[in-house]
């Protein structure tokens, strides 16, 4: 008999085992179980161009629904699996049916972080996660509406920009000393809040909001001290990683399911990809949970290849990308740990890079306007190229020429751990 | 309708009808042509729809912008022909083109 694998999760993570199980050679039967009533699609753009109403629902879809037919991957659709039995390996789903499996994946993501204050179960309040989300905020989605996003994040701050350009009124509510703190440094986050209020944005940091009242017609935000009223309010405070199916089947959970780096869960013959997984980093040599369509599609590459007897371990270097404005930041590598900002170029001009070192070594860079920055300093990371802070910070070398360095590549060891 | 037409690395032509204005990557995923995944799609950020344009279109297309040029550093096996399918649009001038993807993305 065929071996069978069953992946739970539509995202980028699932999406893309199916995907590369087929390519690995997987012969057996393939199911990919999606609690969401939608073909597999991409979720960057929903706080992009398809809110900005610049992309049909349609370009969102990371697979035609005939590519599935042709590659012989069964889609379930609005189905939950509500239990595992991993000593049969056998999935009982919320339809009542169960499914047994050889290969479990799981590809489950993330959820929103809920928002707890008073008030906000308001109907005017939204979160961004899905395409019904952004399709469910559309009609108050209209220029001359008030919206209140709350977090400086990825999320906030693209939505941000969208509905500036869109005509809407913002305000950006940031818990934190800096937007996008979570992800960059006080340099970076400070640029985006200058360019995000010279846009006309009412960004505010160290605000924490209180709670919510309103009528049908409006909400009224309460901050310390302040009274902000909306149209609209989006809630982009984070992600929650959906480990609690995995919790309950006993697989070892630690933000996220642990993996090892060829996506192997605790338990046999059940994986896990994606946004809910917490890998060993080769690079880094720390336990983490990324959240990127990069980290997705290189674990499901990793997990599928696993699964067809193939030794290719999750190795690459992480990367991260965000639109706003006239402004791609791209991000290489995780900043986490270092003790050295080095800035290429001026924020004023809009195009510059912030190297992040630590002991002279490159951990990461925010490249905004910069992509030959972004590619050398991936490679860089990755061959574990030393570099010098006067080096990449002198523009009179080409980017380009910033991973020619004279350098010996050294063992990959990042220095120690925090 | 535009025809365009993936050869891939074992020399397997694919000849599309592209609509006009869609890039030449989605082209490639909708009508499921091997060889181009464009995993960020379409915006220049993964270099997973690298292809080599036929040399006698090379002329023809428009030309690469810093950010295509940028991550076609990291592809392996980048030549003189290389583009970015999600930078290139189906259009009248394109109709007949030939492109090749490498053999790192089969």
């Amino acid at each position: 008999m065929n071996e069978t694998a069953v992946i739970i999760g539509g995202g980028q993570a699932g999406a893309q085992a199916a995907i590369s199980l087929r390519k690995e050679g997987f012969i057996g039967a393939i199911t990919l179980i999606c609690e969401e009533p939608e073909l597999p699609y991409q979720r960057p753009p929903l706080s992009k161009t398809y809110l900005a109403g610049e992309l049909a629902k349609e370009r969102l879809l990371i697979k035609p629904a005939a590519f599935y037919d042709k590659a012989g991957i069964e889609l379930l659709l609005g189905v939950r699996v509500d239990a595992i039995d991993t000593p049969q390996q056998v999935l009982q789903l919320d339809n009542q049916q169960s499914l047994p499996y050889t290969h479990l994946v799981f590809a489950t993501g993330g959820r929103v972080r809920p928002l707890h204050c008073p008030g906000i179960e308001h109907h005017h309040v939204h979160y961004l996660r899905t395409l019904a989300d952004v399709d469910a905020m559309r009609d108050k989605f209209k220029p001359g509406k008030r919206l209140v996003i709350i977090g400086g994040g990825y999320v906030g701050l693209e939505t941000a920009a969208v509905a500036v350009k869109h005509g809407l009124d913002v305000s950006v509510l940031v818990a934190r000393p800096t937007a996008l703190g979570r992800v960059t440094s006080q340099v970076v986050g400070q640029f985006f809040e200058q360019v995000h209020r010279a846009a006309g944005v009412n960004l505010q940091s160290n605000t924490d909001v209180e709670c919510l009242k309103g009528d049908d017609e409006e909400v009224v935000v309460t901050t310390r001290g302040a009274l902000l009223n909306a149209d609209l309010v989006v809630v982009g405070i984070g992600l929650l990683p959906n480990v609690e199916l995995a919790e309950r089947a006993g697989i070892l959970c630690e933000d996220g399911i642990n993996t090892d780096q060829y996506g192997r869960t605790s338990i046999a013959n059940i994986y896990a990809a994606g946004d809910c997984a917490n890998h060993p980093n080769a690079i880094y040599k720390r336990r983490m949970r990324l959240q990127s369509v990069q980290n997705a599609i290189d674990q499901a590459k990793a997990v599928a290849a696993t699964i067809c007897g193939k030794n290719k371990p999750y190795t690459q270097t992480p990367w991260f990308w965000s639109d706003q404005y006239d402004l791609k930041l791209q991000t290489a590598g995780v900043n986490t740990g270092y003790n050295e900002i080095v800035l290429r170029g001026d924020p004023k001009t809009r195009s510059f890079a912030a190297f992040y070192l630590r002991t002279g070594r490159l951990l990461a860079v925010d490249a905004i306007n910069r992509p030959a920055e972004f590619v050398a300093a991936r490679n860089i990371i990755h061959k574990h190229l030393a570099v010098s802070a006067a080096r990449l910070s002198d523009e009179s070398i080409p980017a380009k020429a910033l991973v020619e360095l004279p350098q010996t590549a050294t063992k990959p060891n990042m220095g120690t751990s925090p | 309708m535009i025809k365009v037409t993936y050869i891939d690395h074992a020399g397997t032509p694919r000849t599309i009808e592209a609509e006009e204005g869609i890039d030449l990557m989605d082209v490639a995923v909708d009508n499921l042509v091997p060889g181009i995944d464009g995993d960020c799609g379409g915006v220049a950020a993964c270099a997973t729809c690298h292809v080599h344009v036929d040399p006698a279109w090379k002329d023809k297309l428009p030309p690469m912008g810093e950010e295509e040029d940028a991550m076609l550093e990291l592809t392996d096996d980048r030549n003189q022909y290389s583009r970015l399918a999600c930078q290139l649009k189906a259009s009248p001038e394109l109709d007949g083109l030939i492109l090749h993807t490498p053999v790192g993305q089969h």
